[in-house]
């Protein structure tokens, strides 16, 4: 099992430890989920990621050639500007999803930990003039909640001027880190790529500010479902599109059906396609009545009994109480408000589908 | 004395009377589940198997179950535990018990293990 730079500090704060994507992680302080779900929306936590990959895309050609694998405009991306955005297979599903940021002459990528090594193989088969490094050095965490910013203020006071969906370097109690306003949590946060030997130091000190704590994977979880956010193995994959998955917002302007650059990434023309004409099933969210959550794999139908699709997410919002979902439903049956059922051992439950996300997204937006 | 036992996989029955015991799951099963928000409990008359699904436990983060450490018939439910499912995690052996069951054979319950037993038991996984 790999460990992660911060691996002793969770134990050391009591963590309760699990496997996740080959690595030991901490699922759960002893506070558990709902006080850490809770601390996050109203106060600071802060998550170990570093089993996320990180890597760095240099080569003059680098936004080319990443455009010919993804289907985001990256040609225009600023200087420390960021773009969430999909790698797309043949078929038009997904590779995986990822964060695509510019750091001077760079591109620095973050992907889910169980993809890494697939997408690095990937990007490394495909990017002919860059060179591709992951950065196994660094711890990642993620520092998340609406008082990030004030605590972050009195270490690093420069970092709390970037805007959401913005990225740049700075020393933090003498470490050189990047810092990132972007999270998977709908709160207002950083990302923090920490080099591995500063870490624990660096969030040890964070953890020693009266408005923070530790939040496990567990809460990550909760907070990023009721945030509408997908998981990558559970609301998509390989074998979903981005148009299913409801993220068709990532598909930039330019690379559209008339656009300056449009298609040129794989499974372009099945994406293109959708986009004109629908697709016959849809990621949507759904709010089950009743007290019992609708896990992976439940089935979705109609009244009389005909599936209509499966539940990909599901868990009781912590926020308010009730049980949320996300799940593919043939797409004449995904309009909010809706009527539906979810099948949960046998017993049919009534479920509404509604807008995602659950929560508003509370991000810092610079008008 | 009430006579508590257990199960390997962490429930407990306390024999109440020559045939009735009550049945919960123990400290270490509440603490691996995490945060407790639903269950679904049995109805009142159900006849269970020992090791058959009695109660479905739901924690934030995955579902559960509860095996009937017992054959028998329910008799009586924790509807408490409808509207407040967190109270397993805070008292898993007395006011987050799940229900009585009328048991069928003594014995069965003879073979569970005792406290002593179940301790050695856990510090072994540990």
């Amino acid at each position: 099992m790999l460990k992660t730079p911060l691996h002793r500090l969770h134990i050391e704060l009591g963590a309760k430890m699990g496997p996740f994507a080959g690595y030991e992680m901490p699922l759960w302080y002893p506070d558990k989920i709902l006080a850490e779900h809770h601390h996050t929306r109203t106060a600071s936590s802060v998550f170990d990621i570093s089993h996320m990959g990180q890597a760095s895309i240099i080569g003059a050609q680098g936004a080319n050639e990443l455009e010919a694998l993804i289907p985001t405009c990256l040609e225009d991306l600023p200087i420390n500007g960021m773009r969430y955005c999909c790698l797309t297979n043949e078929q038009g599903g997904i590779l995986d999803d990822l964060i695509v940021s510019r750091l001077g002459n760079r591109y620095h990528l973050v992907m889910n930990a169980a993809r890494k090594g697939h997408d690095l193989q990937h990007l490394r088969e495909n990017l002919s003039d860059c060179e591709v490094l992951e950065q196994t050095d660094h711890a990642l965490i993620a520092f998340q909640g609406p008082l990030a910013s004030e605590v972050l203020h009195r270490f690093c006071p420069e970092a709390c001027d970037l805007d959401f969906m913005t990225i740049s370097e700075f020393r933090i109690s003498g470490v050189d880190c990047i810092v990132s306003r972007s999270g998977y949590t709908g709160e207002d946060g950083f990302e923090i790529s920490i080099p591995a030997q500063g870490a624990t130091e660096l969030v040890a000190e964070l953890l020693g500010e009266p408005q923070v704590k530790p939040a496990g994977l567990g809460a990550r979880d909760s907070l990023r479902l009721e945030a509408g956010l997908r998981l990558y193995g559970q609301d998509m994959d390989t074998g979903t599109t981005p148009v299913e998955a409801g993220i068709d917002w990532t598909i930039s302007k330019a690379r559209r059906a008339g656009g300056t650059r449009a298609g040129g990434f794989p499974g372009s023309d099945i994406i293109l396609r959708q986009l004109d004409n629908g697709t016959d099933r849809k990621l949507a969210g759904l709010v089950l009545d009743g007290k019992a959550p609708a896990r992976t794999g439940a089935q979705i139908v109609l009244g009389d009994g005909r599936v209509i699709g499966h539940v990909t997410s599901g868990t009781v919002a912590p926020s308010f109480g009730a049980p949320v979902a996300m799940g593919y439903v043939a797409s004449k049956q995904a309009v909010p408000g809706n009527e539906v059922n979810i099948l949960l051992r046998g017993k049919a439950h009534a479920a509404k589908v509604v807008r995602l996300p659950f929560i508003r997204h509370r991000y810092h937006k610079i008008d | 004395m009430s006579d508590t036992r257990y199960t390997e996989d962490h429930e407990w029955a306390r024999l109440e009377g020559d045939d009735t015991a009550t049945v919960g799951i123990t400290d270490f099963a509440q603490e691996q589940l995490g945060d407790i928000v639903f269950i679904e409990l049995p109805t009142v008359g159900e006849a269970f198997d020992a090791g058959e699904e009695l109660a479905v436990i739901e924690s934030v983060k995955a579902a559960a179950e509860l095996k009937s450490p017992l054959s028998g018939t329910v008799i009586e439910v924790n509807e408490e535990l409808e509207d407040s499912p967190e109270t397993v995690n805070m008292h898993p052996t007395e006011d987050g018990w799940f229900c009585r069951v009328k048991i069928q054979d003594t014995e069965e319950f003879e073979e569970l293990m005792g406290s002593d037993e179940y301790s050695d038991y856990l510090s072994n996984l540990e």
